[in-house]
């Protein structure tokens, strides 16, 4: 059941990423809202299965919410139709999939040579005694809350800087927004 | 089916990001450019989020917390910068904002 629920989610997760990127039918920038709009549902789904079900609502909240009609108000207000469809430099378009795939290929043999075999070896060695994997977190909006703001070890100093910052950007928008005066 | 593991997510993360970064070096619009670095940014927090996890830690999810609350900070000051740029040259296209360039 899980496995087929995460296999649903990553794929529609990196299928619509890449209709983000490279639409085959369409260069309208509100369709790649959209599909990130998908993408960013689906990457929930995996966070649900990751028991994140805190950072699940807020992932559909703050980027299928808040962040999305930004995008499309600026979509909307720039008016791109026009200039849809422009030659693609193809030197650059080769080089860049050439550099990303590579990069992409070391992650990838460097992840199979961390968790590849070694973990199966890991347990044959020692069948018999019990492993001890460490209890899988839940990360409820109660536990999250507790990790976020206990007292000895928790995070109440990085959370008010972080409210200063919203505070900056917002005074920053509304300045970068304006009309100069003249 | 079988639970899947971490690596399995570190793979999709992993492929998430790549795809995000060949976004941004092969589109030239810069709306899309920011919507790719909007799912690198995903794609790190999707291995955090299955790190936290499969090591018995919320720190990972906390800090997963913040990097959405700056995320959204982000992006509304970098849409009003675009927005602003627009008004001054009437383009969104990279190849067209080239000044600085040799």
């Amino acid at each position: 059941m899980e496995g087929t629920l995460f296999n649903i989610f990553a794929g529609l997760t990196l299928l619509s990423a890449f209709m983000v990127v490279a639409n085959p039918f369409s260069r309208n920038p509100v369709t790649s809202a959209m599909f990130l709009v998908t993408a960013m549902i689906s990457i929930s789904g995996l966070f649900v299965l990751l028991g994140a079900y805190f950072l699940a609502a807020v992932q559909i909240l703050v980027y299928a919410g808040a962040v999305m009609v930004l995008f499309l108000f600026v979509i909307m207000l720039l008016d791109l139709r026009e200039a849809a469809r422009r030659k693609l430099n193809l030197i650059s378009l080769a080089m860049g999939i050439m550099a990303v795939g590579a990069l992409f290929s070391v992650y990838k043999s460097s992840l199979e040579s961390t968790y590849g075999e070694a973990p199966q070896q890991h347990e044959a060695a020692n069948t018999g005694q019990a492993e001890a994997k460490p209890a899988k977190v839940v990360g409820s909006t109660r536990a999250l809350g507790q990790a976020l703001f206990s007292k000895d070890n928790g995070f109440i100093l990085p959370f008010e800087i972080v409210s200063i910052l919203l505070l900056v950007a917002m005074v920053g928008v509304i300045l970068l927004s304006r009309k100069e005066p003249r | 089916m079988m639970e899947p593991t971490l690596s399995q997510y570190l793979l999709v993360s992993g492929a998430l990001f790549a795809i995000g970064l060949l976004g941004v070096i092969v589109r030239r619009n810069l709306l899309i450019i920011y919507m790719s670095l909007e799912l690198m940014l995903n794609a790190a927090n999707v291995a955090l989020v299955a790190m936290s996890r499969f090591n018995g830690n919320l720190d990972g999810q906390v800090m997963v917390f913040f990097i959405i609350t700056v995320a959204a900070a982000e992006v509304s000051v970098g849409l009003a910068l675009i927005v602003a740029l627009y008004r001054k040259r009437q383009t969104a296209d990279v190849e067209d904002l080239a000044t600085m360039k040799l």
